[in-house]
């Protein structure tokens, strides 16, 4: 017999049950389907929302946080940055390039939802070790996507990050995000407003693309079957969405709208119910008013149609004309398809007939939450790498790890977007740990912000609460890197199924280093996504709490580069008191083959924190030439960094025999560079390690060229041959 | 001097190319649906894409009402500059001899290169020296640039490649290394890379300031 038709949708027995007792009788068939979407995992949150009311949610530079399309942040004067992270890991894994594309196009409509203008996307990508043909094909794929959205739109791709593990090889991860900037009055909320107000649909035609992708695709493992799902992944039109986005931008520049809300998971049920929500109001929307690709689309089908770059919007009647003539202007489709109601009801008719009445508290709050059963595992649930690294000498190792998949240059990858298109890149890829952009591009002024975007998921593996606590300050040191302070912070949750024990464990440990991590930096989450069931047969993915920061440069032009620059030049290590480097889970015990730990060393948050804000304060100083924060591979690989960046050598005094001083990780060092007289100035106090110049790299005794060095961080470049 | 700056539907550097512009005059947005020029002293023909460019880049560009005027514009002798997208579009509307193909990469690529001006008789690039090497940024999927080799010996005759890339920096398998051209009679010219975006050191170089400044010294301010 086949299962009821709520189950084949992803609804458990009792959520049905609980349907029907608050619509006091069954659903009907358009019902269920959109309520089968409000409630599933990828819409409701059920089982990460209240983990994530552990995470700080209040800061002084905020604006905007979690609830609306993006978060916002003040970067003074009036002007603010909106941004957010979301994933589009599934639609990816089934195919690349339009689930990455749309993903891009996704993401900015958030921001522009919010009456921000993009001007920077970043991205963070998984997949499996470069061996395998089929994470080639995903890379190359999602980066030609990536690149594809973007670089149509005008909107330029600063930065991101990729790494490259085993435990990705099923389960992908695509990871946008987005920032717009906006003055604070413009910045605009998706609530609908005002009864008798129209409710109008602008952008592209609703078509069959992305039926049922909240629930079959979002909210449940990947199997065998995927093909079969190819028809459930949307189709990216980035000349209409830039289209849409400038008409939007006008509209709001104007205050045409009363609110504005972009459509993405489950299409107009999500959207038009949250802005119902958040309005505290009722929607009526009449189904046969939705300018359609195909004639003979059902109602449900067009209530849960994923067609991209669509927008909602609430106006006041006598607003229409003007909407239209501008829309006309831009070329972009707009139609009324419903209005505003005090009824708190979405009600859903075809002309005269109502297909449809559900109240909109039960749609949006009412789906149950479920609290996750963590269990911490008593030993590594992940196998260990493959061991690709058979030499214990230094000599070869630093070579090696230069070229390895997680190390290696990005040139190839980032070479294929478009980073300076709007003119306020100051700082592109490789050229400093952080996107540096100029607010105020067309005057003097050197205000600006700097980007990152982080995590390195085997180290949150080995320890899902340590590792995370390493994302969060890992992201802040970029920061300040470049001499930006951090102001809020994005984040995108992905983890494998949270009914599992283990995964819960993961999840529960790895939210609560966040909300830690947070509260010592002082930074508020804006926003972000949970992309929550990322696992196959093959087990669950690395948990992947990637988090991007938006941070405030009060002088670009002071913004310290990580390149070697001046023969003569001394280096320094600037690290809190008692640092220790440690080679558990770091690059080179991947390498090695070893097993991750269960644990990382624990951190000093606090310690971590008054270091980089005294690096911080040294970079906005303008008297370094480099500063570069040591990350994977430690202190050997971030001096090997240095010198390719700035094509000159160095000499270092490091222990040539000590694998843990050389190749040893743990966060919060930095290597600097500059005058003797600079760098001695520093405080804390930094440690003197070498000098700039030649054109190799000594570290004791141990020689390589520069030349070597950069050839072999260009390994990617045969991917993309 | 004031430069005009199309915007198409899709247009993405033509604010870019308006902040360049106005470093060195006055600079207004000229609208695709618009005959009207505005009485403009030189037109800029900006990056990006031109109506999505789905079916070939530049195609329907070439059939705006803006580019009817700019041809009258160009055929009365104005300056005309178009970049990437706007060479594309003005070898299709066929103001320029040649045409760009798919890079040999087939890919997008965004890279800084160093190009050196071949002619500088030219109202695009009088106040270069000769042979002067400047740094600026490709970024294109269609850069490759084509002509039949009796239209080569021609345009050579004739002074009109303007442009080269410098040795090692062809980014995208141009016949000759060529990176920008001008038509016969010199005033309208097109190149791939972005001068646009190379006029502040703060953002990786000024010498794309060269053909603003060329043309902004055409008419006495």
């Amino acid at each position: 017999m086949d299962a009821p038709p709520h189950r084949i949708l992803g609804l458990t027995d009792a959520e049905y049950e609980l349907i029907c007792a608050k619509l006091d009788r069954d659903p009907n068939g358009l019902e269920l389907a959109v309520f089968s979407l409000m409630w599933s995992e990828h819409c409701a949150y059920k089982h990460s929302k209240k983990l994530l009311r552990r995470l700080p949610v209040e800061g002084p530079h905020l604006l905007m946080g979690p609830g609306e399309n993006a978060g916002a942040v003040d970067v003074g004067d009036g002007v603010a940055i909106a941004f957010k992270v979301e994933s589009h890991n599934h639609p990816s894994a089934v195919e690349p390039f339009q689930g990455a594309a749309t993903g891009v196009g996704g993401i900015l409509r958030d921001v522009f939802a919010v009456g921000a203008r993009p001007i920077a996307v970043l991205d963070s990508l998984r997949f499996g070790e470069l061996e395998s043909p089929r994470s080639r094909y995903l890379l190359d794929g999602a980066v030609s996507g990536i690149g594809h959205y973007g670089n149509s739109i005008g909107v330029p791709t600063v930065g991101g990050e990729v790494y490259f593990e085993d435990a990705y090889e099923q389960n992908c991860l695509v990871n946008a995000m987005c920032l717009g900037i906006a003055d604070h009055g413009r910045l605009t909320s998706a609530a609908a407003a005002g009864v008798g107000n129209l409710l109008v649909l602008m952008g592209a035609r609703t078509g069959r693309d992305g039926i049922g992708g909240a629930s079959v695709l979002a909210s449940a493992e990947l199997d065998a079957e995927d093909d079969s799902k190819r028809p459930t992944v949307q189709i990216g039109d980035p000349f209409e969405e830039k289209r849409v986005m400038e008409a939007c931008l006008e509209l709001l520049d104007r205050q045409t709208l009363r609110s504005l809300q972009d459509l993405g998971a489950a299409g107009l049920s999500s959207s038009a119910s949250e802005m119902a929500s958040k309005g505290e109001v009722g929607l009526d929307i009449d189904v046969s008013k939705v300018p359609l690709r195909e004639d003979d689309m059902e109602p449900f089908e067009i209530m849960i149609s994923e067609s991209q770059e669509r927008m909602l919007c609430v106006i006041e009647p006598g607003k229409l004309a003007e909407l239209q003539s501008i829309c006309d202007r831009w070329e972009v489709r707009c139609s009324v398809i419903g209005e505003v109601t005090d009824t708190r009801q979405m009600r859903i008719r075809h002309g005269d007939e109502l297909l449809g009445d559900m109240p909109v508290a039960a749609l949006v709050d009412d789906c149950p939450l479920y609290d996750i059963d963590p269990v911490a595992p008593t030993e590594q649930i992940y196998p260990a790498p493959g061991r690709t690294l058979e030499s214990d000498d230094p000599a070869a190792i630093l070579p090696v790890l230069l070229a390895s998949s997680n190390l290696s240059s990005r040139r190839p990858l980032f070479e294929q977007y478009d980073p300076i298109v709007q003119s306020r890149t100051v700082r592109r890829p490789e050229q400093a740990d952080a996107a540096v952009l100029r607010l105020h591009p067309d005057g003097d002024r050197s205000e600006g912000i700097g980007i990152s975007i982080d995590c390195n998921g085997r180290r949150v593996a080995c320890d899902p609460y340590t590792g995370t606590i390493e994302a969060v300050l890992e992201c802040a040191a970029n920061l300040a890197c470049v001499g930006a302070e951090p102001l809020g912070l994005t984040n995108c949750l992905n983890f494998g199924n949270p009914e599992k024990p283990h995964v819960a464990w993961q999840l529960d440990r790895s939210v609560q280093g966040m909300a830690d991590a947070l509260v010592e930096l002082g930074v508020p989450v804006v926003g972000g996504n949970v992309s929550l069931y990322n696992e196959s047969g093959g087990g669950p993915i690395y948990p992947t709490p990637v988090v991007g920061m938006v941070g405030a440069i009060p002088d670009v032009e002071a913004a310290p580069g990580n390149a070697f620059l001046e023969e003569g030049d001394l280096i320094g290590v600037v690290a809190p008191e008692g640092f220790k480097p440690s080679l558990a889970g770091s690059e080179l015990a991947k390498l090695q083959g070893l097993d991750l730990p269960l644990g990382l060393p624990g951190i000093d948050v606090g310690a971590v924190c008054a270091v980089q804000a005294a690096v911080r304060a040294l970079a906005r100083s303008g008297g370094l030439t480099c500063v570069h924060d040591v990350a994977e591979g430690g202190l050997a690989v971030a001096v090997a960094e240095c010198c390719v960046a700035g094509g000159v050598g160095a000499a270092v005094g490091l222990s040539e025999g000590d694998p843990e001083a050389l190749f040893g990780e743990g966060v919060g060092r930095f290597l600097v560079a500059g005058s003797p007289s600079a760098v001695e100035a520093v405080a804390p106090p930094v440690t003197t390690i070498g000098t700039v110049g030649g054109d190799s790299l000594q570290i004791g005794s141990l020689s390589w060229s520069v030349a070597e060095l950069r050839s072999a961080g260009q390994s990617l470049r045969a991917v993309f041959a | 001097m004031r430069f005009g700056v199309v915007q198409f539907p899709g247009s993405c550097d033509e604010n870019d190319a308006l902040l360049a512009c106005r470093r060195f005059g006055e600079a207004e947005i000229l609208w695709h649906g618009d005959r009207d020029l505005h009485g403009v002293d030189a037109v800029v023909i900006p990056g990006g894409f031109s109506y999505g460019d789905y079916l070939r880049v530049g195609a329907i560009a070439q059939f705006s009402p803006v580019m009817g005027a700019v041809s009258e514009f160009a055929a009365d002798g104005g300056n005309v500059l178009g970049i990437c997208n706007g060479f594309q579009v003005l070898c299709e509307a066929g103001l320029l001899p040649g045409a760009l193909l798919p890079n040999t990469g087939r890919r997008f690529l965004c890279r800084q290169t160093d190009v050196r001006v071949a002619h500088t008789d030219s109202p695009f690039t009088h106040v270069a020296v000769p042979g002067q090497l400047l740094s600026i940024p490709v970024k294109h999927t269609t850069g490759r640039y084509y002509a039949p080799d009796q239209v080569l010996r021609g345009m050579e005759a004739h002074a009109q490649i303007i442009l080269h890339y410098a040795d090692g920096h062809n980014p995208n398998g141009s016949t000759d290394g060529i990176a920008g051209v001008v038509n016969e009679s010199g005033n309208v010219m097109g190149l791939m890379p972005h001068p646009e975006h190379a006029v502040d050191p703060l953002t990786g170089s000024a010498d794309g300031g060269v053909f603003f400044a060329s043309l902004a010294a055409q008419v006495p301010a």
